[in-house]
């Protein structure tokens, strides 16, 4: 098991105030926070090796280049992939499935065809197909959800035909915390002759995810939620798929050539190889370092180890709710099909007002739709307050959330 | 001349279907904003002098002595400066 008291002397923000109160940071499915490890790699990156990467033969570009392209290989390891051709960095999932939908859905895509998606897509997952629907004419469809929250598979089988392209799923939905079986989603859309992409921004921070294994042909997920700064994300793509993709932007280091016929006055581009053909313009170099510095924190904590504290905060968690009157825990209440975020709301109050309350006593959650409002719709919430916990979080700092939210039935 | 804006740090659009507004106040105002508005608003409820219920000119808010205050029901942000330019000013 994790011992997170150790783990918290890596992240100096921890050590932080706020109102006077200890800091309990537990909004971490919104973003991380980052160990000193990475900030020094960074720190490392730009007083010792900062250059433009692919660019020069000088010693500093040579340097900054190894690093990244080390950084892509670490990544790589890190969820199974065959290499670093099938890693792209991107700014975070937002871009990663914009990248898909635009490079591989614009070509790929026809009037009659069928894109899948689920009723507890983050937005990011719906906006670009919606988008793209209405451009290319495409029919959308969205699979629903049983009453608590989790995916109904029997609606997705019905929901997949022939017709299907592409299924897009969340591994772990962001507000509720339900873990999709996303090894039968794959099989499902397989089966269909359907590719299978996957929403990693939840899961890919805090559990095992092997792309190999669960039979992934896209993955798309955020650094800054795994410990590395904003900026970064990464879209995994089987090899053939990005092969055979054009690129989703152009200019600089994604070409390979770039010829001017003199006599016809006509450009002839040639594109670069993986993954950089779909890395246009300077990259986000320092980014990649600390993504691939954090990634070694979690691989030397084990992912498994990582899933496991998570699980047992997430389980006292809601079984210390259970004890306040006015609390109500929003999803499936068993702890087994979901991992460590806890939607819930508090009788007489919105989920901001929670959340300020919270905060007055130094307690981080998020409030509102978070980027998920047909969810909150088909839950018939008004918004949601939630509590999300990641390794350095402990049960102490439960015990104190939970005395201060009974504070709130005074409200 | 002192404006409504001396006081303000940061006015949050908040998501959800309540659509309230949240106001911070700028950290060094923050507890002359919080004494008049506790001296020009109604006082509905109190929680450990931290946290008041508030109501003035028919609308409810709630403020935090961390300078803090939340807004249900207001239309825009300019109805909000409006109604704090009578609190503070």
């Amino acid at each position: 098991m994790l011992d997170p008291h150790r783990i918290r002397e890596d992240f100096p923000i921890l050590k932080r105030k706020i109102n006077g109160y200890p800091l309990i940071y537990f909004d971490n499915a919104a973003t991380s926070q980052k160990p000193k490890q990475v900030i020094e790699a960074i720190k490392n990156y730009y007083e010792n090796h900062n250059a433009n990467v692919h660019r020069a033969v000088h010693t500093l570009s040579q340097e900054a280049s190894q690093l990244y392209e080390d950084a892509h290989e670490e990544v790589a390891k890190f969820i199974n992939a065959k290499g670093m051709d099938e890693i792209i960095f991107v700014r975070g999932t937002t871009e990663a499935i914009n990248l898909v939908a635009y490079s591989w859905g614009c070509h790929s895509l026809k009037k009659n065809d069928e894109v899948v998606l689920t009723l507890m897509e983050h937005h990011s997952n719906i906006v670009p197909w919606e988008i793209l629907s209405r451009r290319s004419g495409f029919k959308l469809k969205y699979a629903d959800i049983n009453d608590d929250g989790t995916l109904d598979y029997e609606a997705l089988e019905n929901t997949i035909s022939d017709k299907t392209k592409i299924v897009c799923v969340s591994h772990v939905s962001n507000v509720t915390g339900v873990v999709n079986n996303v090894r039968r989603v794959a099989k499902l859309a397989h089966e269909h002759g359907a590719l299978v992409l996957v929403d990693g921004a939840q899961s890919v921070p805090h559990m095992p995810v092997d792309v190999k294994d669960l039979d992934m042909d896209f993955l798309a997920f955020s650094g800054h939620k795994m410990l590395a700064p904003t900026g970064i994300g990464v879209l995994y793509g089987r090899h053939d798929l990005l092969h055979q993709m054009e690129p989703f932007q152009g200019g600089g280091e994604m070409i390979k050539d770039v010829s001017f016929d003199l006599h016809s006055r006509r450009i002839t581009i040639s594109w670069n190889d993986l993954p950089w053909k779909f890395e246009a313009g300077t990259p986000h170099v320092s980014g990649g370092i600390g993504l691939s510095e954090a990634t070694r924190y979690l691989a030397k904590l084990g992912m498994e180890n990582v899933k496991k504290h998570e699980y047992m905060l997430a389980e006292y968690a809601v079984k210390r709710m259970q004890e306040c009157t006015k609390v109500t825990i929003y999803g499936p209440k068993v702890v087994s099909a979901k991992c460590g975020i806890i939607p819930f709301g508090v009788d007489g109050l919105g989920s901001h007002d929670v959340a300020l309350f919270l905060d007055n006593y130094g307690i981080m959650v998020r409030s509102g739709f978070h980027c998920a409002q047909p969810l909150h719709r088909i839950l018939e919430l008004k918004s949601s307050a939630r509590a999300s916990f990641y390794i350095y979080n402990t049960r102490e700092e439960i015990d104190r959330f939970i005395e201060v939210l009974k504070e709130t039935e005074q409200i | 001349m002192v404006t409504v804006d001396d006081y303000i740090a940061r006015i949050e659009g908040t998501c959800g279907e309540e659509k309230d507004i949240v106001v911070v106040f700028k950290y060094d105002k923050k507890d002359e904003a919080v004494k008049k508005i506790l001296e020009r608003a109604r006082a509905e409820k109190t929680i450990a002098g931290l946290i008041f219920e508030l109501v003035f000119k028919n609308h409810s808010f709630r403020i935090y002595t961390s300078g803090k205050a939340i807004f249900r029901s207001l239309k825009s942000k300019e109805e909000l400066k409006a109604l704090l330019a009578d609190l503070l000013l």
